[in-house]
């Protein structure tokens, strides 16, 4: 397609620049003569035929493109994804999986299979972008929308919200992450299975700070009573790959910076800053770090 | 009504038509006047405010994303920003600017004296300038809208858009299409019935053709959005639920009348355009428009086209792949009409002899930046390809090329052009090619390489992105483009205000090649236009015009009339009475302006305003007769 438009700016800019500046005769009967009209229509009858052509050509290509892509396909299972301001719900649905799962700013899928991906919206439009994996889907609110997630290869991909959703629509991503089989398998199996039990004194103060604090209030930890379903669930947070849907690292510094202050981070986000001792953050930090 | 030989206008002639036609000295002149050539002229130096202002938002925003994580703006102020850019540049300038060079130049083209109806022409004006002022209150009262020019709901909702910010918003759309309608409605009846005698149809110049089809456009897509925009005020305000799907209402409802608009809008904007194009390309390379019947039957083309392509703003909405197939063909098609008037005009080129002064240098301009943008739409119209780029930078730099390109480059020229006309001053040549190379060079500078970023996945409307990402090369070039955009516009205003200081006074047609009528009459025209209304004897009414040019005469000269002749034959129908100066209409805008403002707070304001602008609309409409009025209208003489 660049080729083509490349090739149809040469042409037409090439005809129009020769047109503006070849050399003219300085006879008089230049000026006065009347345009040509029998080879000027002529042309531009071959132009116009040549455009529906092109646009013909073009035409058949978009809709053999579009029916491969829009093909029904096998899928492995199906994922609802839905939007929130400003991070990605994600839940692995029954009965194609043995348990229902559910997970935060990022999906995992097995390479090479084709996964249907369930689109919906908690509170205004968004749109699944996965650049390297496939096209936009929008999350509207009330309606149901689909899209098929495949990857060839494993591999990590970066997905995005394309559709403005407010203030942090910038900060609105989502990694895909490709496995193999077998590692897909052993991940969703440490994904069904229950949060870590604090076994050492800091971790079990850091899950009553959890427990005590805001946290709580909007953060679900399976196999604690958290099981508000405000804010992304918690479970496995430390098996994520990144923070605040896809902006920050998932390291421990990151960690107490988004805990402390995520208003700086991100500002507008429903995540309040948290006043927490030195001491009483170290443990939630250490708690939150055993949950794999 | 006779057709007599033409020959200078008595002065007595002259000085009696002064008597009449011309405004009331002073203020009061100033606030009542009905001239299309006063409200035309504020028309277009409004816009042209209003076309600075969105500048400037575009330049914050592109200082913003220069580098990686910048912060000069935050998230807030940034949404803002882009909001009001949008808003202004699509509402506030693009449209009214266009079709306030058509209010200025239809009349003086046709030859009449004034557009059909001067007072609404007037209060159209003035209820544009209360929108667009109160918009900018409410932004730099630090309630600006912030949810895009598009304002997809729900996020302009009422759940989800806070404070007044997309009230005002909403009402400011509502203000525009007031406007917008009020002038489509003045363009059409004047040039149906006001066409000087001779300029039949296929007479008329391919500028007024470009009006009548624009304002037929915007007569049709603009109460479309003037609905929605309601609905979204009264979802608002009164709690009504036309978007809100959870109460039977429908979030793409929204998007399909907003781009059922919106997407003739472009067309509202680029039609004129290509008027500006053909008048110009013949002025200076001498030539009649190659193929005058195939023009007007592609802008008429595109004109319908421009309503059958709406959903292409919405591919990733899930649209059933058959539909969208349609809207795919039917946006490729737009390249045909748009392709033959490219080919015309190269034809017109290719066998005149082009001058290359500045007007013409931004016709080059326009065909080199317009077909870029306007091959990367056909690419945008596939859904494959459109599901990748869409809303992302890749679309920013398409939109840009197109608008910039195909309404921007013509209207600069346009401005060169019909400078002396406005104001009896040229603008300075040399000025001229910096403004215009610069405002080339900045354009492909600036919006070139968002192509490649589009293509590298960065989305619109992002306040910042990650320095990982590797876009910060790219976006600092664009921002150096946008800075030698900046420079061309200085160039400009420094051009304009040395003209007006200083340049000697311009002939009737400093151009000498010049074809339309209004280069029949000084510069800039007398109030009245024509002292003896010209006939016209050809498609090129001053080349085909033969010495022995027959003139009208016969209408008063101690009130104001206007010819009114056939809508398609241009034949001599009867005269018609036209108004003096008034106040009225200025002050039926400002009870218009303050009901409207007041509907952001309260829906009882439309009670109480229905009063408030019924007053001034009854004396608006008190009949005045004058002494020495006939009890009988003249019919035809």
């Amino acid at each position: 397609m660049l080729w083509i438009a490349a090739a149809v700016f040469v042409v037409v800019i090439g005809t129009l620049l020769y047109g503006t500046f070849r050399r003219r005769p300085s006879s008089p009967e230049f000026e006065e003569r009347p345009t040509r009209k029998r080879g000027a229509t002529r042309a531009i009858a071959a132009g116009a035929v040549a455009t529906l052509l092109i646009l013909f050509v073009y035409l058949v290509f978009d809709f053999s493109v579009g029916h491969a892509l829009g093909a029904s396909r096998r899928g492995a299972f199906e994922i609802e994804l839905i939007g929130h301001r400003w991070w990605w719900e994600v839940r692995y649905l029954a009965p194609a999986l043995p348990a229902r799962i559910t997970t935060a700013n990022e999906i995992h899928i097995p390479a090479g299979a084709p996964v249907l991906v369930r689109l919906r919206s908690n509170d205004v439009i968004h749109s699944l972008w996965v650049p390297d994996l496939t096209g936009k889907r929008d999350l509207i609110p009330g309606k149901r929308t689909s899209i098929w997630l495949q990857a060839a290869t494993p591999g990590v991909y970066r997905g995005q919200c394309a559709e403005f959703c407010g203030q942090q629509h910038a900060k609105m991503a989502l990694l895909v992450v490709a496995d193999s089989r077998a590692d897909f398998d052993r991940w969703y199996a440490g994904q069904v299975a229950s949060s870590a039990v604090p076994t050492d004194s800091v971790t079990m103060r850091g899950r009553q700070v959890f427990l005590e604090n805001a946290c709580a209030l909007c953060h679900a930890v399976r196999g604690t009573p958290a099981a508000a379903t405000i804010g992304p669930d918690l479970t496995h947070l430390a098996s994520r790959r990144t923070i605040g849907a896809g902006l920050l690292q998932n390291t421990r510094g990151n960690l107490a910076g988004w805990v402390l202050d995520a208003q700086s981070i991100k500002p507008g986000v429903d995540m309040p800053p948290n006043h927490l001792t030195p001491g009483d953050l170290q443990a939630l930090l250490a708690y939150l770090e055993t949950l794999r | 009504m006779t057709a007599t030989a033409s020959g200078q206008a008595p002065t007595a002639l002259r000085e009696a038509l002064h008597e009449v036609w011309a405004d009331k000295p002073g203020l009061v002149g100033w606030l009542t006047s009905v001239d299309h050539k006063s409200i035309g002229k504020r028309y277009v130096i409004t816009a042209f405010a209003f076309f600075l202002l969105g500048g400037l938002e575009a330049a914050v925003i592109r200082m913003q994303l220069a580098r990686p994580e910048n912060h000069v703006v935050g998230p807030d102020l940034y949404d803002q920003l882009f909001t009001m850019h949008g808003t202004t540049m699509m509402f506030l300038f693009a449209v009214p600017v266009m079709t306030a060079m058509g209010l200025y130049l239809v009349p003086l083209m046709i030859g009449s004296r004034d557009v059909a109806f001067p007072r609404l022409n007037a209060y159209g004006y003035y209820v544009y300038l209360i929108g667009g002022l109160f918009l900018y209150s409410g932004f730099f009262l630090g309630s600006g809208p912030d949810a895009g020019w598009f304002a997809y709901t729900p996020l302009s909702g009422p759940e989800f858009g806070i404070g007044k910010r997309m009230d005002i918003w909403a009402q400011t759309v509502t203000f525009t299409e007031i406007a917008g309608i009020i002038a489509a409605i003045e363009i059409i009846v004047t040039i149906f019935k006001q066409r000087a005698p001779g300029m039949s149809l296929n007479r008329m110049p391919l500028f007024v053709w470009s009006m009548l089809i624009m304002a037929f456009m915007i007569l049709f897509a603009m109460p479309w959005i003037a609905v929605d925009s309601q609905f979204l005020a009264m979802d608002r305000l009164m709690q009504t639920q036309f978007f809100n799907q959870a109460e039977g209402g429908d979030a793409l409802l929204w998007q399909h009348l907003f781009w059922f608009f919106g997407h003739p809008e472009v067309y509202i904007i680029f039609i004129p355009a290509l008027g500006y194009v053909s008048t110009i390309i013949s002025t200076f390379t001498r030539r009649e428009i190659f193929g005058y019947p195939a023009m007007v039957a592609a802008l008429i083309v595109t004109g319908f086209l421009g309503f059958a392509l709406w959903v292409h703003h919405m591919f990733v909405t899930s649209i059933p792949q058959i539909g969208a197939s349609f809207f795919t063909a039917a946006s490729a098609m737009i390249a045909i009409p748009t392709g033959v008037q490219f080919f015309c005009w190269i034809a017109t080129i290719w066998e005149g002899r082009p001058r290359f002064q500045t007007p013409f240098l931004f016709m080059l301009g326009f065909f080199l930046v317009f077909i870029i943008g306007g091959l990367s739409g056909v690419m945008v119209a596939s859904v494959p390809f459109d599901s990748q780029v869409h809303d992302t930078f890749f679309i920013v730099a398409h939109l840009h090329y197109v608008l910039l390109g195909g309404a921007v480059f013509p209207l600069w020229g346009a401005f060169y052009y019909w400078f002396p006309k406005f104001s009896g001053r040229m603008l300075s040549e040399t000025l001229g090619r910096w403004n215009f190379a610069l405002f080339f060079i900045g354009v492909n500078v600036a919006f070139f390489p968002m192509h490649l970023l589009g293509l590298n996945g960065m989305p619109r409307r992002v306040y910042t992105y990650i320095a990982e990402t590797g876009w910060g090369d790219l976006n600092l070039l664009a921002t150096l483009g946008a800075v030698t955009i900046a420079a061309s516009v200085i160039v400009f205003l420094v051009n304009v205000a040395r003209t007006l200081a200083a340049a000697p006074h311009a002939p009737d047609d400093p151009w000498e090649t010049s074809s339309t009528l209004e280069w029949a009459v000084s510069s800039p025209p007398p109030p009245y236009n024509f002292a003896e209304l010209p006939v016209v004897e050809g498609r090129y009414a001053l080349w085909d015009r033969s010495a022995e040019q027959p003139v009208v005469t016969g209408l008063r000269t101690d009130q104001r009339e206007l010819l009114i002749t056939t809508l398609l034959d241009a034949e001599p129908d009867h005269r018609h009475r036209t108004p003096d100066p008034t106040i009225w209409p200025l002050l039926a805008a400002l009870a218009t302006g303050i009901t409207f403002i007041a509907l952001v707070y309260t829906p009882w304001a439309m009670v109480i305003g229905a009063v408030l602008i019924a007053a001034p609309l009854i004396a608006w409409g008190w009949p005045k007769p004058k002494p020495g009025d006939p009890i009988v209208t003249e019919g035809t003489s």
